[in-house]
């Protein structure tokens, strides 16, 4: 924790962090063992072997059988913590599907947050135990890194394009945020605290914010102004196409190519609109690159996102509701 | 031999048939060229440890406060450039491969001399741009240029440090050209490849890296410099471009790099093992053929920096996978020295206690690999002091213990004096201590989620740090000895025999020093490599 003045080993405080610990232990004491073989080997050829009348050195060019079992030992060893080293880096990496959303944009040398329920919060993070949270993140300039040790979450974040990382606390308390990625002068200053509260605490805490509206909402006023809703109709077709659905769904583009709907393909849609052209659709859209600020793209993209499910109100899961055969398409043909 | 202590009239050699600056400025003897890298990597190495010893002093307390936080992105920068472009690249080819190779395989020089002479005004004209570099102000790239920061956010010197790498890459490209041709080409007759000393084995693997990946060293750079000037969008994701694209173009070099960093150093330990235990290499064809085989998988686990960058989860897979490949010739190599010790004849000089060191260090730099190498855990550690310290176990821990060890072993052949074994030892034993309390904290910080490349830090990574620094402060102690004997021993050192070790290869049959033309007639080999069963042992000393 942050108060001990000599601590060996870092807190942890998410549900993946034990999984790393566990991989990491077994390394250390695989190694250990290792290393303390070839030492004592060393030190023990040395000082039997060393120099001195009456001692002569016997050749022994080599063995065949020798050297290919300390090929293929070590070698299915490293097979083994490749795989389990992968494993763990699968969780890591693929999101659950119900999580808490929270739009990151980094930026020389401050980090901002944007809660889809409206707060904003800068270097500091407040999140509640037991919530799967994924972090939507870009950068305004440079590349900066999510860090939070006592997660074991890492993450480059990319100007002009988002990264994902996600996790789950498991213990409440106020942890290290720290930018991992060199990023010019302030590098060590761009660092913040995760806090992680009690759910009903948490609960309170968004509720205290006051009335600024969610970040839906944000959105949804941003696409009136920005006059996105005089082409995207939702009533009807436009000329662009109608958004409403369409987010995590496959789309058939122009060219000929599906993609999914994800957060990379709305954004890359408002700053270079003629990129990924959906079928049917003349590429008419000018580019709002330089218009919109990053955290203006962040309630966009929340908007976009919440057109999937708002209209029919008969979905509850906002997310992932396309048939079954539609999503197995999509992965095949990206 | 030349065992009498009697002032016999000096032989003539390589370092007495000329005198005068043009006769070394001109000169196209590999060995005296060999010499000029010498002092022009050392003076290098103690810039390049100047501002390791600066950063150190920032870091013994949690607050910026002994120089400003735009100082010390330039110290690690720089600290970066010059040990790595013209420290640690150069060391073992340049000095001791130049010096080496061509008596080893039993030429009269490389196969050509001039390009060998220009490889070296190239390092001298890189090292002069980056020498302008550090007096004019400095760079804060870091030493990896990451785009876009380096394109478009940074108003120091990026091109002129740029530049310097780009030309000291020509330097590396052509003298990895020059050992290719030599090796393959004048070889004296009865040395065939499987009698090569591994140590030339060794310079070959890395002369073809430094071929086939520097070119894309400078292609990035070249890149990163058109970007900046020109406006050109190809990593800057504003203009268009993409700037992973930059870190794969990089690390395509600066991952087989560090092969080019070690390959030669565990070239150097295998001549001082065997030389040492007076026996055979264990196995000498699966060393030579790990050697190859780290210097071709090297070139495809670049990515395994980039675990975090934002790569797809699968490539990242692939490369993990490909990152354990690498690392099972790694360890053949560290089994196959333990192996040639067994029965072996020890003696504990100086180079000997420089190879215990290399083994040990490099060991636990390799096994350090495997963590990073393991994807979940690289998440944690990449770009925290884990990885600091893992590269520096490897990179200073194996290679410059490499060099170290190198140096002492052939002095008596570069010199014709003997080094002063009893400070030898202390200063090996000194540099040991000291690089393990250094680099040994930097692990636990890693692993506790200290990030590299920070100027002030966490109040409880404190003691941690503290002890780094101690460490530090002896590793420069450590460092500066040899420096202060070696010069002594120019003068005042022992008259040096021909083998005074009593070491198999043809470098050990020429007088000491050599003479221009190494040999007076061209040797024909009838042995194998590390044929210690045909030779009676030194005479024990002390």
């Amino acid at each position: 924790m942050l108060s001990n003045t000599f601590p060996l080993w870092p807190t942890r405080a998410s549900t993946i962090s034990g999984q790393v610990d566990a991989l990491f232990i077994f390394l250390l004491m695989l190694c250990g063992l290792m290393c303390m073989a070839i030492f004592v080997a060393i030190v023990v050829f040395a000082i039997r072997y060393r120099k001195r009348p009456g001692h002569q050195a016997t050749q022994i060019e080599g063995s065949n059988a020798v050297e290919f079992t300390w090929t293929f030992i070590p070698a299915g060893i490293f097979l083994f913590i490749f795989v389990w080293g992968a494993y763990i880096y699968f969780l890591e990496r693929t999101p659950p599907r119900d999580s808490m959303d929270v739009y990151t944009v980094a930026k020389q040398w401050m980090w901002k947050f944007q809660h889809t329920e409206g707060q904003r919060e800068i270097n500091e993070l407040h999140i509640p135990i037991g919530r799967d949270v994924r972090m939507i993140m870009t950068s305004q300039d440079v590349i900066h890194s999510f860090y939070v040790p006592a997660f074991r979450i890492k993450q480059d974040v990319l100007p002009g394009r988002y990264t994902i990382a996600w996790f789950r606390a498991s213990k409440a308390g106020t942890y290290h945020l720290f930018c991992a990625e060199y990023c010019g002068t302030n590098h060590s200053g761009m660092i913040g605290d995760v806090v992680v509260m009690e759910p009903a605490q948490f609960q309170s805490w968004l509720n205290g914010g006051g009335p600024m509206g969610s970040l839906t909402q944000t959105g949804e006023g941003l696409f009136q102004s920005l006059g996105c809703s005089t082409c995207h109709r939702l009533d009807t077709q436009g000329r662009g196409p109608n958004l409403i659905g369409v987010f995590g769904k496959p789309v058939l583009l122009e060219d000929g190519r599906t993609i999914t709907a994800d957060e990379n393909y709305v954004r890359e849609s408002i700053l270079s609109p003629a990129a990924k052209v959906v079928s049917g659709f003349k590429p008419i859209m000018p580019t709002f690159q330089g218009i919109v600020s990053e955290e203006e793209l962040n309630a966009l993209v929340a908007y976009v996102k919440s057109l999937t499910a708002q209209p029919s109100g008969a979905a509850q899961n906002p997310t992932f509701q396309g048939p079954a055969a539609s999503k197995a398409d999509t992965t095949r043909q990206r | 031999m030349a065992s009498t202590l009697v002032a016999a009239p000096e032989r003539e050699n390589y370092l007495n048939n000329e005198y005068g600056i043009s006769s070394w400025l001109f000169t196209t003897d590999h060995k005296r060229i060999a010499l000029l890298y010498l002092v022009t990597i050392t003076f290098f190495f103690f810039i390049g440890g100047f501002f390791a010893l600066l950063i150190r002093l920032e870091l013994l307390t949690p607050e910026g406060d002994l120089v400003l936080a735009d100082t010390y992105n330039k110290l690690f920068t720089m600290h970066g450039q010059v040990m790595i472009f013209f420290f640690l690249i150069p060391a073992v080819p340049a000095v001791l491969g130049n010096f080496l190779i061509p008596i080893m395989i039993g030429a009269k020089d490389l196969a050509f001399p001039r390009i060998n002479l220009l490889s070296w005004y190239l390092l001298v004209i890189g090292g002069c741009f980056m020498t302008y570099t550090i007096l004019s102000g400095g760079v804060d790239t870091g030493w990896t240029f990451y785009t876009p920061l380096s394109t478009h956010f940074l108003d120091t010197h990026v091109i002129a440090a740029a530049l310097a790498i780009f030309i000291a890459g020509f330097s590396s490209i052509l003298t990895g050209l020059n050992f290719i041709v030599t090796i393959h080409r004048m070889r004296a007759p009865g040395m065939t490849w499987s009698r090569l000393p591994l140590f030339v084995w060794a310079n070959y693997a890395t002369a073809i890296i430094q071929v086939l990946g520097t070119p894309v060293l400078a292609i990035s750079l070249m890149l990163v410099a058109l970007e900046r000037i020109f406006h050109l969008g190809i990593f800057d994701p504003r203009l268009g471009g993409d700037p992973l694209l930059f870190q794969h173009l990089f690390w395509f070099y600066s991952h087989p790099a560090v092969y080019i960093m070690i390959l030669p150093g565990m070239g150097v330990i295998s001549e001082i093992v065997t030389c040492f235990s007076h026996k055979r290499i264990f196995g000498y064809q699966f060393m030579a053929l790990a050697l190859i085989a780290i210097a071709v998988l090297g070139f495809l686990v670049w990515a395994h920096h980039m675990f975090v960058a934002g790569i797809s989860l699968y490539a990242a897979m692939v490369f993990s996978l490909l990152s354990y490949f690498v690392a099972v010739p790694s360890a053949i190599k560290v089994f196959n020295w333990t192996a040639t010790m067994f029965k072996g004849s020890i003696t504990y000089s100086t180079p000997m206690l420089y190879a215990f060191g290399f083994i040990g260090l490099f060991t636990m730099g390799g096994m350090t690999g495997l963590f990073v190498a393991a994807l979940g855990i690289d998440v944690h550690v990449t770009d925290t002091y884990f990885v600091v310290a893992h590269f520096h176990y490897i990179m200073v821990g194996g290679m410059v213990m490499a060099y170290m060890g190198g140096l002492h072993f052939w002095w008596p052949k570069l010199s014709g004096r003997m080094y002063p074994e009893n400070w030898g030892r202390l200063a090996a034993l000194i540099i040991f201590i000291g690089f393990n309390l250094t680099f040994f904290p930097q692990f636990v910080l890693g692993w506790l989620g200290m990030p590299r490349r920070y100027w002030q830090y966490s109040p409880e990574f404190q003691v941690l740090n503290v002890l780094s620094t101690a460490g530090a402060t002896i590793l420069a102690v450590g460092y500066l000895l040899p420096m202060v004997y070696f010069l002594w021993s120019m003068r005042y050192g022992k008259p040096a025999s021909d083998n005074p070790w009593g070491a198999a290869g043809l470098e050990w049959m020429i007088s000491s020093p050599p003479t221009t033309f190494n040999f007076d007639q061209t040797p024909t080999v009838t042995w194998e490599a590390y044929n210690y069963d045909e030779l009676q042992e030194a005479p024990v000393e002390r």
